[in-house]
């Protein structure tokens, strides 16, 4: 897991070292500081101003370094995390943008949206406090205890009590806290579920009026999450006073007990009036305080950054899910980079959406359309028709037999050439954040506007566009929220006639248009692309009464093909359609 | 351009408010606590000024067994004071932990509880995303404005005002040194903590416009797959990634390099004062304090040691909370703005109340079942009539827009009398769907008036008028929980028999059976169901409620039409003998109604029934007869 995520460094190598040396470099200094300081102290009673001067001067220099390598160590760090980040969300998106349909689906793209946001996010802290807290806390304590051990071994002695005392005590607390916090995190979801459910379906909640109801359901949920979170709170909140515990205990042991030793062993003072010390010296005991501040509270500071690392594993999991998906679809080699023409064919095609599927969702297909024919597609939800349409433009592969376009192979053709040729209008289709025009773009984007125009008119998008307040330059919002649906369908099919296809294909995309609309897109296509092969998934019969051929789909294979006419008289679903659709009702 | 977030005035004291409305006592206990704790903390740099000056000193010259007593004295002392730091930090976490899960508890409260009574145009004008973050981040913000920087800054402060006077009793000058240095200190946490600020704020907007983006690709991204948009779409990306990395550089360069930065200038205060005080005693200095004039000790110079590292230290964590404080209060700010909201405003007085026929043939009110329903309409002179409900609904010469200047219905005129069926036919943005959002006063007219039984709907009470109505809207939304909940919900004093003879009336019991555990089978939000199960049950939820009136606004453009046949068959069902308005996909369903309304934006162009439109030859007949039929 780490070595994938680390390939996301690269260039941001240096600074990643650059921090960890930084910060060993300011905690050496500033666990040596206090020793010198002791000695400065102990020249108190040396009356010697020079070897005061010698030792401030030297102090000084190391405070000013010191604080000069934390500055660094500051600035790379952030440098490093950032720019992690960066080449991790880079990565991750270059990766998706190698997915087929079959990846995407396995995600979903909320999913996605949350691994490139939020996950991305959490490892940029985690990382940042490893390479910075992580290395400074452990770093901190050891040196400490090495410079207590150096000023006086025995009195050392109290971190072979305080340590473990706090360190397991701190353990204890994690281990029973961490299972009461996931529990809570998840009642905190919960909790915005809920609420997110009464912004959506605020209407259904006052249409019935069901304020009162939902209020008490909501209150109960905080009232459950207040309880889980105070009890999680309250234990959590016990390192406050066993940390105070373990800092006053030791400035009390080692205030006392160096009192007593520096006393006690105190040797006189010599010839020229200068103390002997013995053991310990006052300046020792002053410096020996400030050393079991800094051992205790790194301790302190690495148990809390172990859990902050902890809680964020599960996003880095989440990120190298991405990056180590391989995408199913990938260029042939020696791949056919030209459509001769829009004939489709299927032989023998079977399909199902993944391998561990236990449903086929297509078999026995066998279909040949002609180029520039127009082909109707019919078949109730779950029939196939969707699953049968994406094979063309390779965005699922066959599971067996084969898919062709004008003869070849689909899966011998370079993608992008293949895709350019077959235009698909998917169902569920996006517009996105920027002008109509750069919308419409994504067909083509050397189209000139008279082209665009062209292409609008034929959708039937025209009219409506020229009302917009800047026409064609008007914006769109992100994921076309200020179109209605039957507009945002006639930009999606406009699109898609940019592209100049040899194939076009509609998956339902008329369904928010209404019907006069519907018909004045298939009159225009039929006048302004007269070669290229029309494939229509429609619901409304009439939207392929006229096609050359209608395709009856059922549980997932071809139950007829023929003209309107043929099918009427020959295929029982298709009439029953027909009816239900037209005649129901007259006869009521 | 001013970078920090606007904020109201007054919101931290009405934080402050807030959180003293409950919990008064353990606030008060709390913030003893705080106060002793820092007091305790005080003490610590007075022991080791005792302990050397008052032992160790003279211990040195006089011998260990004259200052044993004192020193065992001393430390009893200390440890008593100690044992009592360690007790309120104590109460002080745990108190503190319980008041801010209660302090938001009730914010939460409040905000869902105002958020119910908002009227639906408070929901067309915010985003769900918007609307969501109040619950999230702003709550957030909150919490940690009152779990960890009140509670600091009280302690800070405490700390930094009873130092001051401790270090000036025992030495001016010594304490100018930590002055001028913590001088030093705020005019680098200003500057550098101003700019990392600065910069976080566009990191920030950086980083919303980099999710945004991403957000926006990752639904799109099977089109972006249709259109070959891969290498644009990665070139785009990269443009809005790249940027947000240049802001987020600095933005958490200056935020990493102010604690060191500050940590150290607390070293070198540090060092001074031991160099001063050195230089001081040597030189036999006068030292001035607030006492008077007192001689320096090595233990003076030892405790300030210590307390320039507590005061340093207090003031950093200050100086860190002041960019936490301005984050909550604008947090804090959004979150009041939600709760002072004006709520949907309800000034009907007409209540639905069951009733029954009396011996003399009036109405009056009871508490039986009687299945009858009357509007109790009390009246200026004290008397009090009693309609029954019928659901007659009749429009007046209406006039809507959603937004003042923009009137989007245009004189509409509708009598629907009891048990009829209505039908409205029209495009897409002609006005169907905003005829009903009348009806159950989600929106205000503009002009004319809506009667429901002879009564304009504007005197009945919001809730009484919506429980006459029974809905089925477009998007079903149905709600985390079994399916017999989400049926339930149509009436909640509803029996289990009756929701499943709803289910078998709106053609759903089939389908709900197959489900794994049936009635009880536990609906999620992204939900397993299809669109056609779903409107089922949003079905089965409206025949539940059994109201007089209907309103069903279908959708069934999105399932396929043997589904849809099976929604009919429910909805046919569950029209029989109510007021029906329709928003019709069917061609059979529109001629079956009783009166046909067609639609043009925001206009009735014609009306009538099936017979009579076509008979009339307008654009009814066109739609019908043309080449193409209706939705």
């Amino acid at each position: 897991m780490i070595k994938v995520l680390m390939r996301s460094v690269r260039e941001y190598r240096t600074p990643s070292i650059l921090s960890p040396v930084y910060v060993s470099m300011e905690v050496v200094l500033e666990c040596i500081i206090p020793y010198i300081m002791s000695r400065l102290i102990n020249e108190i009673y040396g009356n010697d101003m020079k070897n005061i001067l010698t030792y401030g001067f030297i102090l000084l220099g190391m405070a000013f370094l010191s604080l000069a390598c934390g500055a660094l160590a500051g600035k790379y760090c952030a440098k490093a995390a950032v720019g992690f980040a960066k080449n991790l969300r880079r990565d991750m998106y270059a990766k998706v943008q190698t997915f087929s349909f079959a990846n995407i689906d396995k995600f979903s793209s909320a999913s996605l949206v949350t691994r490139l946001t939020t996950d991305v996010t959490n490892v940029q802290n985690a990382y940042m406090m490893i390479i910075r807290i992580a290395v400074r806390s452990p770093l901190m304590l050891v040196f400490s205890l090495v410079m207590a051990l150096v000023v006086n071994a025995e009195m050392a002695l109290i971190f072979a009590v305080l340590l473990p005392l706090l360190g397991f005590s701190m353990f204890l607390l994690i281990r029973r806290v961490y299972p009461m916090f996931k529990s809570v995190f998840d009642r905190y979801d919960n909790l915005n579920d809920s609420v997110q459910e009464n912004v959506k379906g605020i209407r259904v909640v006052k249409a019935y009026v069901r304020e009162e109801y939902e209020k008490n359901k909501f209150f109960s949920k905080t009232e459950e999450l207040r309880k889980d979170f105070t009890r999680a709170e309250t234990t959590i909140a016990l390192a406050n006073p066993i940390m105070t515990f373990c800092m006053y205990a030791a400035s009390l042991v080692i205030a006392g007990w160096g009192a007593y030793i520096i006393v006690k062993t105190f040797g006189g003072y010599d010839a020229s009036g200068l103390p002997v010390w013995g053991q310990l010296s006052t300046g020792d005991l002053s410096s020996m305080m400030t050393y079991a501040i800094q051992i205790l509270s790194s301790l302190m500071m690495l148990s809390m950054i172990l859990v902050n690392i902890a809680m964020s594993r599960a996003s880095a999991e989440r990120i190298v899910e991405v990056l180590s998906e391989q995408s199913e679809i990938v260029n042939p080699d020696n791949p056919v980079t030209e459509v001769a023409d829009g004939r489709v064919d299927f032989d023998g095609v079977s399909f199902k959406y993944s391998a561990s599927a236990e449903k086929l969702a297509l078999y026995g297909i066998d279909l040949h359309i002609a180029s520039g024919e127009t082909v109707g597609i019919l078949g109730g939800t779950g029939s196939g028709k969707s699953s049968l349409i994406q094979l063309i433009p390779r965005l699922y592969d066959v599971t067996s037999g084969s898919v062709r376009v004008a003869g070849v192979d689909v899966r011998n053709y370079d993608l992008k050439t293949l895709r350019d040729s077959v235009s698909v209008v998917l169902q569920k289709n996006e517009l996105f954040g920027g002008t109509v025009k750069e919308n419409l773009r994504w067909g083509n984007e050397n189209a000139t506007d008279e082209e665009i125009v062209e292409a609008a008119k034929a959708a039937q998008a025209h009219e409506f566009v020229s009302a917009m307040p800047f026409g064609y330059d008007s914006r769109i919002e992100q994921g076309g929220v200020n179109v209605s649906g039957g507009q945002k369908q006639r930009l999606c099919i406009a699109r898609a006639l940019l592209k100049k296809p040899k194939v076009l294909i509609f998956d339902d995309s008329t369904s928010a248009v209404d019907t006069a609309t519907d018909y004045r897109i298939r009159t225009a296509l039929k006048n302004v692309i007269p070669g290229t092969t029309k494939i229509i998934i429609a619901q409304r019969v009439a939207s392929v009464m006229d096609a050359d051929k209608i395709v009856v789909m059922d549980g997932g294979t071809v139950a007829a093909v023929g003209t309107h006419e043929q099918l009427l008289r020959e295929c029982e679903i298709y009439r029953e359609v027909y009816e239900t659709q037209t005649k129901a009702g007259e006869n009521e | 351009m001013n970078n920090r977030p606007t904020v109201r005035k007054g919101v931290l004291k009405r934080v402050i408010r807030e959180l003293f409305r409950r919990d008064k006592i353990k606030l008060a206990v709390c913030l003893v606590c705080v106060v002793t704790g820092a007091a305790v903390g005080l003490c610590s740099s007075l022991f080791v000024q005792m302990l050397i000056d008052d032992c160790i000193t003279p211990g040195l010259s006089d011998g260990l067994s004259s200052v044993a007593g004192r020193m065992a004295a001393y430390l009893a002392l200390f440890g008593a004071v100690y044992a009592v730091g360690v007790l309120s930090a104590f109460f002080m976490s745990r108190l503190m932990a319980k008041i801010t899960m209660n302090f938001l508890a009730r914010v939460r409260n409040a905000m869902f509880e105002k958020m119910e009574s908002l009227p639906v145009r408070y929901f067309d004008t915010h985003t769900h995303g918007d609307i969501m973050s109040f619950y999230t981040n702003d709550v957030d913000t909150l919490i940690n404005l009152v779990y960890a920087s009140l509670p600091q800054i009280v302690s800070s402060v405490a700390t930094i005002v009873t130092m001051i006077a401790l270090m000036l009793w025992f030495s001016v000058w010594l304490t100018l040194v930590v002055i001028a240095c913590s001088v030093a200190s705020l005019w680098v946490a200003k500057t550098v903590g101003g700019r990392s600020a600065r910069h976080f704020l566009s990191q920030q907007r950086a980083l919303a416009r980099t999710e945004g983006y991403v957000e926006e690709m990752m639904h799109g991204q099977k089109v972006v797959k249709v259109f070959c948009y891969e290498e644009r779409a990665t070139a785009g990306f990269d443009g809005i990634n790249e940027n947000w990395y240049r802001e987020a550089e600095k933005a958490n360069s200056f935020a990493n390099m102010m604690m060191p930065i500050m940590a150290n200038i607390g070293n070198i205060t540090y060092v001074l004062l031991a160099f001063l005080g050195a230089a001081l005693i040597m030189l036999n200095a006068v030292n001035v304090t607030l006492t008077g004039v007192q001689p320096l000790t090595v233990g003076i110079v030892v405790s300030f040691l210590g307390m320039s590292r507590s005061f340093s230290m207090s003031f950093n964590q200050m100086a860190q909370q002041t960019n936490a404080v301005v984050m909550a209060m604008a947090g804090a700010d959004r979150i009041f703005s939600l709760i002072d909201e004006k709520p949907e405003d309800d000034n009907g007085y007409v209540r639905l109340v069951r009733a029954r026929v009396d011996e003399n043939g009036d109405l009056c009110e009871t508490d039986e079942r009687t299945g009858v329903w009357a509007w109790k309409h009390p009246h200026g002179d004290g008397t009090t009539t009693y309609t029954r409900l019928t659901g007659h609904i009749q429009f007046f010469d209406v006039d809507f827009g959603y937004v003042p200047d923009k009137i989007v219905l245009h004189d509409v005129t509708i009598d629907a009398t009891p048990g009829k069926k209505i039908a409205f036919v029209g495009a897409t943005g002609a006005g169907k769907t905003t005829i009903t959002n009348l009806i159950n006063r989600f929106y205000d007219l503009a002009d004319g008036k809506i009667r429901y039984d002879g009564i304009n709907i504007n005197k009945i009470k919001k809730a009484d008028l919506r429980r006459s109505l029974g809905i089925v809207l477009q998007d079903t939304c149905l709600f985390t929980g079994t399916v017999m909940d989400n049926i339930r919900y149509g009436r909640l004093d509803a029996t289990d028999e009756e929701c499943v003879a709803a289910a078998k009336l709106a053609n759903a019991h089939d389908f709900i059976t197959r489900l794994p555990d049936g009635y009880n089978t536990v609906l999620t939000p992204d939900g397993s169901l299809s669109q056609g199960q779903r409107q089922l049950l949003a079905i089965a939820r409206a025949a539940v409620a059994d109201a007089p009136v209907m309103i069903m606004d279908e959708a069934t453009s999105s399932i396929d039409t043997r589904t849809e046949a099976l929604v009919q068959k429910g909805t046919d069902r569950l029209m029989a003998g109510r007021t029906v308005f329709i928003i019709a996909h069917r061609l059979s369903t529109v001629k079956g109604a009783d009166l046909i309304m067609v639609l043009d934006h925001g206009r009735i162009i014609e009306q009538g029934t099936h017979e009579e439109l076509i008979a009339k030859g307008g654009q009814y007949y066109m739609l019908y007869t043309g080449a193409f039929e209706l939705e």
